[in-house]
This record gives C-alpha cells, sequence and structure tokens, in this order.
C-alpha cells in the first residue's frame, strides 16, 4: 500500500524540475519541513493551478517517495501570494521571511514555527502594518522560537535589570556597561523600545514609530538574524522598503 | 561504467538539464548504434551554436547577427513592446501570430529568495529603449506565477512615471478545461477580467 498522508502547508520555495514539475519545499503543521513534488503544476491547465505557488496555505495530501515525496492533490487554505505580489515591498519582505523560515527549519514538527509562518504571511497580505516591521518582527520571533531569543532590556550576558544600551549581537541584544567590550555601540532608547515591542507584538507602539527608528531597529534585526543563521539571507540584499515608493 | 569514450559521453549527456543517468545511457547507445545519425552535423551545430549566436543588444532575444530578426524587421511595429522572462516565451507569443510589435527579454524574474533583484535583470535596457519617446505601449508579459506577479507589480511601478501605457497580459480559466477544477486565484483573476457578451 502506498503510505499518503496529509497536512497542512505553507509553500516556501519551489523550484523547476523537468519540462513541467516543480519542487515544491513546504513547512507543514505536522511533518516539518518537507520538500515534493508537484507533477505537471507549470502545465496551464494544471489541477493545482495556483495552490503550490509559494505564500500559499493549502491542504495538501502526498505519498512517500524515494527520496522526494509526490504530492497529489492540494485545496487552498490561504490564498496570501496575491495580495502580497501586488504590493513590491511586501513581496521583498514575504520573500525574507520564508527564506529564513527555511533556514530555521528541518523535517522534524514545528508547530510554533508554521503557525508564526502563516501568522506573517497573513498579516503581509492584509497590509495590517508596515512590512519592514512585520519582517523584522517575524524575524526576531522566529530566532527566539529556535532558542536565539535577544534581550532588548536586561542585560542579555548577565542578567542584569535593565535598561542599557550597549547593543552587541554577538553577545545577544543589549549588555551592561560591564559586560560591554570596549567600543561596543550603543543604540538610543526609543529603537531599544521598538526592538521589543516587535519582540512581544506590541504593534500599537511599533505603527507609531517615525521611519528612522524603524531602520535603526531592522539593522539591528538583520545583523542579529545574519549572525545567527551563519550563511547571510539572499532575500534581504533586496528588500524594498514602502517610503522608497510613496 | 562503461570504458573510456562511451562512459564520458554518457557523462557529459548527464550533465544536461532533464537527462537523467539511464536517459544518457540511451542516447549515447543511439548515437554508437545509429549508422545514419549525422555525427558530424551534430558537433557542427553545437561549435556554431556557441561561435555564431548571441544575444541581441536591443532586446535580449537569441540572435545570429548584433541585433535579431524581429528587431530588424522593419514591418513591426516599434510604438508596441511585449517584456518576456526568456528568449522561449518570445516564440510562443510569435506563434499566436496576433502581436506584431517587438520584444524586450528580461533574462528571469524577480526573486529574491534565489537572489535575484532587479538589477540581476534587463530592466535598465528596457528604460533606456523607453527613454527616446516612440514607444507608447509596454505589455508586460511575464509567467502567470509568484515571480512574473512581482515583476510585474515592480515594472508597473517603475513606469507609471513615464506617461507610457502599462498593459498586462489577461489571465483566468485554460481553454479547454473544467470550471470545478480551477483554482481560487485563477478563477477570482477570470472574474476579474470578465468581458462583456452582449448589453
Amino acid at each position: 500500500m502506498v503510505p499518503l498522508y496529509r497536512d497542512e502547508a505553507v509553500v516556501i520555495r519551489t523550484t523547476k524540475l523537468g519540462e513541467a514539475d516543480r519542487i515544491v519545499t513546504m513547512l507543514t503543521k505536522q511533518h516539518g519541513k518537507v520538500r515534493a513534488v508537484a507533477k505537471g503544476v507549470r502545465r496551464t491547465a494544471s489541477k493545482f493551478g495556483a495552490r503550490l505557488e509559494p505564500f500559499m496555505v493549502a491542504d495538501v495530501q502526498l505519498y512517500e517517495g524515494r527520496s522526494l515525496d509526490i504530492i497529489t492533490q492540494a485545496e487552498t487554505l490561504g490564498a496570501y501570494g496575491a495580495d502580497i505580489v501586488a504590493d513590491y515591498p511586501s513581496y521583498t519582505a514575504a520573500n525574507a521571511i520564508v527564506e529564513t523560515a527555511e533556514r530555521l527549519t528541518d523535517a522534524e514538527p514545528q508547530l510554533q514555527q508554521y503557525l508564526l509562518l502563516v501568522g506573517a504571511l497573513r498579516s503581509l497580505a492584509r497590509g495590517d502594518h508596515d512590512a519592514a516591521l512585520v519582517l523584522d518582527a517575524y524575524l526576531l520571533r522566529a530566532l527566539s522560537l529556535a532558542g536565539w531569543a535577544p534581550s532588548f532590556f536586561d542585560c542579555s550576558r548577565c542578567q542584569k535589570p535593565g535598561p542599557h544600551s550597549h547593543a552587541v549581537v554577538q553577545l545577544g541584544g543589549v549588555v551592561c556597561d560591564e559586560c560591554a567590550p570596549s567600543g561596543s555601540p550603543r543604540l538610543d532608547a526609543d529603537t531599544l523600545g521598538l526592538l521589543s515591542a516587535l519582540l512581544t507584538g506590541d504593534w500599537d507602539l511599533a505603527d507609531e514609530s517615525p521611519e528612522d527608528v524603524r531602520r535603526r531597529a531592522s539593522g539591528v534585526t538583520a545583523a542579529y538574524t545574519q549572525w545567527h543563521l551563519e550563511r547571510g539571507l539572499r532575500s534581504l540584499a533586496h528588500l524594498d522598503r514602502k517610503q522608497l515608493t510613496t | 561504467m562503461y570504458e573510456g569514450i562511451v562512459q564520458e559521453l554518457i557523462d557529459e549527456f548527464g550533465r544536461l538539464p532533464g537527462i537523467g543517468p539511464k536517459s544518457a545511457q540511451r542516447i549515447a547507445f543511439h548515437i554508437l548504434q545509429t549508422e545514419t545519425f549525422d555525427v558530424s552535423r551534430l558537433a557542427e551545430l553545437l561549435t556554431e551554436l556557441r561561435e555564431k549566436v548571441h544575444f541581441c543588444e536591443i532586446c535580449g532575444n537569441v540572435a545570429e547577427q548584433q541585433t535579431c530578426s524581429i528587431c530588424r524587421d522593419p514591418r513591426r511595429t516599434p510604438t508596441l513592446i511585449c517584456v518576456v522572462e526568456e528568449a522561449k516565451d518570445v516564440v510562443a507569443i510569435e506563434r499566436t501570430r496576433e502581436f506584431r510589435g517587438l520584444y524586450h527579454v528580461l533574462g528571469g524574474a524577480i526573486s529574491p529568495i534565489d537572489g535575484i533583484g532587479p538589477d540581476e535583470l534587463r530592466i535598465r535596457q528596457l528604460l533606456q529603449r523607453l527613454a527616446d519617446g516612440t514607444v507608447q505601449e509596454v505589455i508586460i508579459a511575464t509567467d502567470p506565477n509568484l515571480e512574473g506577479e512581482a515583476t510585474a507589480t515592480y515594472l508597473s511601478r517603475l513606469l507609471q512615471t513615464l506617461e507610457i501605457r502599462v498593459t498586462r497580459l489577461a489571465s483566468g480559466l485554460p481553454v479547454g478545461g473544467d470550471l470545478e477544477y480551477a483554482d481560487e486565484v485563477t478563477l477570482g483573476r477570470a472574474f476579474e477580467g470578465r468581458t462583456i457578451v452582449s448589453n
């Protein structure tokens, strides 16, 4: 008997395979990261249509193959791709989000990472907040779930109660005067406040933050992410911030 | 494993996209066993492909001269430019015989996760072509997938300042398909792009 299984999945990445197939990398709810073949998906009359495009959330049925699984059916649960792609800054942010998700997950089930990813893509699709804020909030929380929770208040090294202003990404956030290496940069209270707000989900504060503060917070988040992911995120280099277009 | 040349040939064919070890072996033995197969012609063509075929200086399509046959054709409408991802798309559109304008091949689509941004595509060359004011309409014919749509979004945002009409190919239900199997996005697009049959 063919071992069939069914799961909810977010499409992270697709790669062309052969004439009309694609390898679809998905983060599933119960089976972790799965790479599977969608046969004939590139044909215009494919039964899958847009259901297996990146950023789509789908109910998929697969059967286990020797090296890659095969997708037999897909039903849309969340069609976020069309709304995300209609806004270029959201598209570039979504790329960085799925690339991070791909790097932080493996074949082990990771429900929290799955839910965080779906939430971030849904927020981008709805345009709830500025795309760059959604990305930074996602990066900080995804890294926290992976075991690299930053601290933006108490000293990340000796846990001395904050606030502190020396920011050292290699040490996990802010550090007190005693723990700070000589010459370590200082961050202003507004930027640290925004970073904490993004980490804890205080969207009222985040949405009200001025542009220069957002830029500094994005810089810290990007540096923190790149440090922990070892290899740099390719999509971060192509980020497009909304205010450049308006 | 075979000996010498046969194995080397199988290995070389195996490097080509879409050809696995079994297919590579089948092709190698077909050449070896079929006496009528013109090996020298194939070898000549492969060499000529490298030496003579370039990308058109104007549109980026494949060409054996500095410019392609479409860019050189005076009967084509110079006020219309159709923007496509690959040279293969030019052939697909030419087969329809519906379009008589010129083309611009971008060389791919924007995909940040693969490290491809606007600077990696021939977008700068497109803007140079539009600078003299000849072109009145740009038809964006990138693939109807996520990367293609993102590229279309980026281009339309970029071109909106130029006072040039920018259009996108329609998308919707495929001819010959069943409506019940259409996915939500495609069916939604079909509704958005519906046309008046009778008032």
